[in-house]
């Protein structure tokens, strides 16, 4: 059997060619499906964004003191690159695309159980947007994505407030995503679809939503009140006023530690999808991965102090937040070796997806190790606030979430648009993009071990080298990133017709045409078997 | 990761070194053993190879095996990591003070003897060293990479890090917190000279001393037209206060410690002595933090005469 494979022809009528033609059909659309597009529309342009702000990082990084731009610009840079990677590209990221196109398809549903509330989400995300692109047409801010008190309320002269209105409103955008995803997922199952049989994609777009709901209004509580301070001078967080800057720590990382598995549990989940499909096999121990996928999501929210073992908190306090954060990589040591155990016996075909969930599997075991360290407060004391913490987390949220991501986005593009997209070329992406990543962030492990901080624009020159083999790393991830826009890109107009299910999967979604109806099903459909059922010899 | 190009400069460092080296021995296995094992399926039972694919569903006793070994793993590091911890939070006894004010963007140093500088600390060898480090705007840290130490400096409050010097040499020193456009130039060094060298250093400085100074800024700022005992201002005596423990008007009683008296002076208002009336103007914003120090030293340095305590009416 070659995977994947035409399976038949493009279905004539689809969400796409059904509903209300033209733009008005899009912009007010209720489908779940095109308020998908929509999103992964948005979030592209955003990455790309991103990408420039982080390419102009990297391209001063080449030179200890360099010149080029100057240290205002060099700051409103990495802040931008933060802001627009975290709040505008990772956390709408998986949930918002292949979360809202596949959920209610997973779960045999005809749509989310509040589409236009689903439309309306989206609308706030551009509005937040629209307010980010605003504070860059200003003149930027400075602040770091952190937005650390007291620099940010009393001493920042730069677009504070617009920044953080863009990040409050698209906040929203995430609290009504996960209510109507949590709805969804309990209101919606198609007959037969009991809890058990869920595929480990909507376990992850489930425990996401919990955390997104929980954990986002106090950032947006957190920014009213820097706003708050910074407008009328009210003392909360900085000390000339009678504030505690500590605090804010405390509010900013109560919801930005558990933000970091709003961006992974997802990937997480479709890892899962892809490595079955990939070896052919049902998940190895299933209920286990769904429950670390909860219980990650629990613990997640006790282990924020681990951000502030040397912000001045109290010893005890480092003390159960070291020892949480050990507790919370538990379920994440289970998700790797089940992975793994799935390969055991398996038929595996290396096509482009599986070649993205080996990668996320490699790259989320680096970061996760390297977080070990960081979780053992006496290595943090030294490690923290250095390149150290930033390659851990780019391990995990750029070698880990976008690589998810793309991953994703290979396996259900030819459900998403029909068409097969150019197999060689999407694997060679895979693989650049696999070298690019570690030539770019490997290195910096070492900067931050041999003492380089973060946020420097001008460093000794010792750390040279290693900041121009990270950079050299960037150029290549850049070109990886570039490939799939042509190659995706092209396959609309040139690829062959993928028919239902080019990849022989299970689940519920490969059993509709390709693009699905505007309606998902045919038929309703009715559920008799779990996820996973993989019969190949 | 060669030593020579990160000295252990610390009586801490090798400690934190051998933790790291130990991890980096059981990640680094754990990691090659995650990628062997994953290129030996992908080799073993990739598409069109023969091989035994009988059995192999999920086992429970596996997967609480590789649930319960991490963890008891991670414990283990845990533990270990928590012992150096508490060691780095807790100063020897004979440990010497050193006051530090950080600012956008420069490390001002007080030694108790009065000598000042700006981004350099010069400290003896083989001498507990504890930093008390305030910051006069943001948030700062304090990074020495060559010590394995790094600690926050808050503005309105003290933190603390101490280090032992162990190898004679000047090692940068770092502000890792970003704390605006100059942060990367917020850099310095601690020369670290060996005892005899450092007295002469010292030596060589002479100035008048920090409580000496403190006793000039407290007439210039006119705390002693309040507190001097003869000042007829109902206001409290302050020989002997610092390490008293002090009854407050809301019932509580707090010891007058480094944070107590900082806060008298800028919000005299939060902590009132009890059976006094609040009338202690707020000095916030009128006295630099470095001046605060000075004021704290000479508090200290009062003396209690003829064996009375701090005492409160
Ligand atoms: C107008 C008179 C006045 C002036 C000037 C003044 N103080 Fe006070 N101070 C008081 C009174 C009254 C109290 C007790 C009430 C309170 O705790 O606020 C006090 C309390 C204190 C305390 C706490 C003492 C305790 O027993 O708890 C300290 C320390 C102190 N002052 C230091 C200073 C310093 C240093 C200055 C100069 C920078 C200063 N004061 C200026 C009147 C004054
Ligand atoms: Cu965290
Ligand atoms: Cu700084």
């Amino acid at each position: 059997m070659r995977i994947p494979e035409s399976t038949g022809s493009y279905a004539r009528d689809n969400y796409l060619s059904q509903g209300r033609p033209g733009l008005r059909g899009w912009l007010l659309t209720h489908d779940h499906k095109r308020v998908a597009i929509l999103y992964a529309l948005a979030i592209t342009g955003f990455f790309a964004l991103g990408a420039v702000a982080a390419a102009l990082v990297r391209l001063t990084l080449v030179q200890p003191d360099s010149q080029w731009i100057s240290p205002e610009t060099y700051d409103k840079s990495f802040t931008f690159h933060g802001i627009v990677m975290v709040w505008f590209f990772l956390i709408p990221s998986i949930p918002n695309t292949l979360g809202n196109f596949l959920l209610p398809l997973m779960i045999g549903a005809r749509d989310v159980a509040f589409p236009r509330l689903n439309l309306f989400s989206w609308y706030l995300f551009m509005l937040g947007g629209l307010f980010t692109i605003a504070t860059l047409l200003l003149g930027g801010v400075d602040t770091g994505w952190t937005f650390y008190t007291p620099f940010s309320t009393m001493f920042s002269n730069t677009h504070v407030i617009m920044a953080a209105a863009g990040v409050f409103v698209s906040g929203f955008a995430s609290i009504v995503s996960g209510m109507n995803f949590i709805v969804t997922v309990h209101t919606m199952r198609a007959p037969g679809m009991r809890w058990f049989r869920l595929p480990l994609f909507v376990w992850a777009i489930y425990a996401t939503s919990v955390v997104m709901m929980l954990a986002t209004p106090v950032l947006a509580m957190t920014l009213l009140l820097i706003a708050l301070e910074r407008l009328a001078g009210v003392g909360i967080f900085d000390p000339a006023l009678g504030g505690d800057p500590v605090l804010f720590q405390h509010f900013f990382w109560f919801y930005s530690h558990p933000a970091v598995y709003i961006m992974v549990l997802p990937a997480m989940g479709v890892t899962s999808e892809l490595i079955c499909c990939g070896v052919r096999r049902r998940v190895f121990g299933y209920r286990f991965m769904a429950w670390s996928m909860l219980g990650i999501a629990f613990i997640g929210f006790l282990v924020w102090g681990h951000h502030m073992f040397v912000a001045g908190q109290s010893m005890y306090a480092s003390i159960a937040f070291s020892l949480l954060s050990f507790a919370v990589a538990v379920p994440s040591a289970i998700k790797v070796f089940n992975w793994l155990a799935t390969m055991y016996k398996g038929v595996i075909d290396f096509h482009a997806p599986m070649l993205y969930a080996l990668g996320f599997v490699g790259l989320f075991t680096l970061g996760g190790l390297t977080g070990l360290f960081l979780a053992a407060v006496a290595l943090d004391v030294s490690l923290t606030d250095t390149y150290f913490v930033v390659a851990h987390f780019h391990y995990i949220m750029v070698g880990g979430a976008v690589m998810a991501y793309l991953g994703g986005i290979h396996f259900w593009w030819p459900k998403i648009t029909g068409r097969l997209y150019s197999e060689p070329l999407a694997r060679f992406a895979a693989i650049l993009m696999f070298v690019g990543f570690n030539v770019t962030f490997f290195p910096q492990y070492v900067l931050g071990y041999l003492g380089m901080p973060r946020r420097y624009h001008d460093y000794p020159p010792p750390f040279q080298a290693l900041n121009v083999v990270s950079s050299a790393g960037a150029a290549i991830l850049a070109v990886a990133y570039l490939l799939p826009l042509w190659y995706l890109g092209r396959s609309l107009w040139r690829g062959a017709s993928a028919g239902p299910n080019p990849w022989h999967a299970t689940g519920l979604e490969w059993t509709t045409p390709s693009p699905p109806p505007h309606d998902n099903f045919p038929e309703p459909p009715v559920v008799e078997r779990g996820p996973y059922d993989y019969r190949d010899p | 990761m060669s030593a020579s190009s990160l000295p252990q400069a610390s009586s801490y460092a090798p400690a934190v070194d051998h933790l790291f080296d130990a991890m980096l021995l059981l990640c680094g296995a754990v990691a090659i053993g995650v990628f062997a094992v994953m290129f030996a399926f992908c080799i073993r039972y990739r598409r069109g190879h023969a091989a035994d694919r009988e059995g192999g569903n999920t086992r429970l006793g596996v997967e609480l095996a590789w649930t319960l070994v991490p963890f008891a793993l991670f414990l283990g590091i845990f533990g270990w990591s928590i012992g150096l911890w508490a060691k780095l939070r807790t100063p020897p006894a004979d440990s010497v003070p050193v006051y530090i004010v950080a600012k956008q963007w420069m490390w001002r140093v007080q030694h108790p003897d009065g000598t000042r500088e700006i981004d350099t600390l010069h400290v003896p060898l083989g001498q507990p060293v504890r930093l008390v480090m305030i910051s006069q705007d943001v948030v700062h840290s304090f990074y020495v990479p060559a010590f394995r130490v790094k600690q926050d400096v808050l503005p309105g409050r003290y933190t603390e890090l101490w280090f032992t010097a162990t190898r004679a040499g000047r090692f940068p020193l770092f502000c890792s917190e970003y704390c605006g456009v100059g942060h990367p130039s917020m850099r310095g060094s601690v020369v670290a000279m060996a005892p005899a060298d450092y007295a002469r250093w010292l030596h060589a400085q002479s100035s008048p001393g920090l409580a000496a100074r403190g006793a000039e800024l407290f007439r210039r700022f006119g705390c002693s037209g309040c507190h001097d005992p003869g000042s007829g201002v109902h206001a409290p005596d302050l020989r002997g206060l610092y390490g008293a423990p002090v009854p407050l008007s809301d019932g509580s009683v707090v010891r007058a410690d480094d944070r107590y008296l900082h806060d008298s002076i800028v919000l005299p208002r939060s902590q009132v002595a009890a059976g006094y009336a609040p009338i202690m103007p707020s000095y916030q914003g009128r006295i630099g933090e470095e001046d605060i120090l000075a004021l704290i030293a000479y508090v200290k340095s009062l003396e209690v005469e003829g064996g009375q305590g701090h005492a409160h009416p």
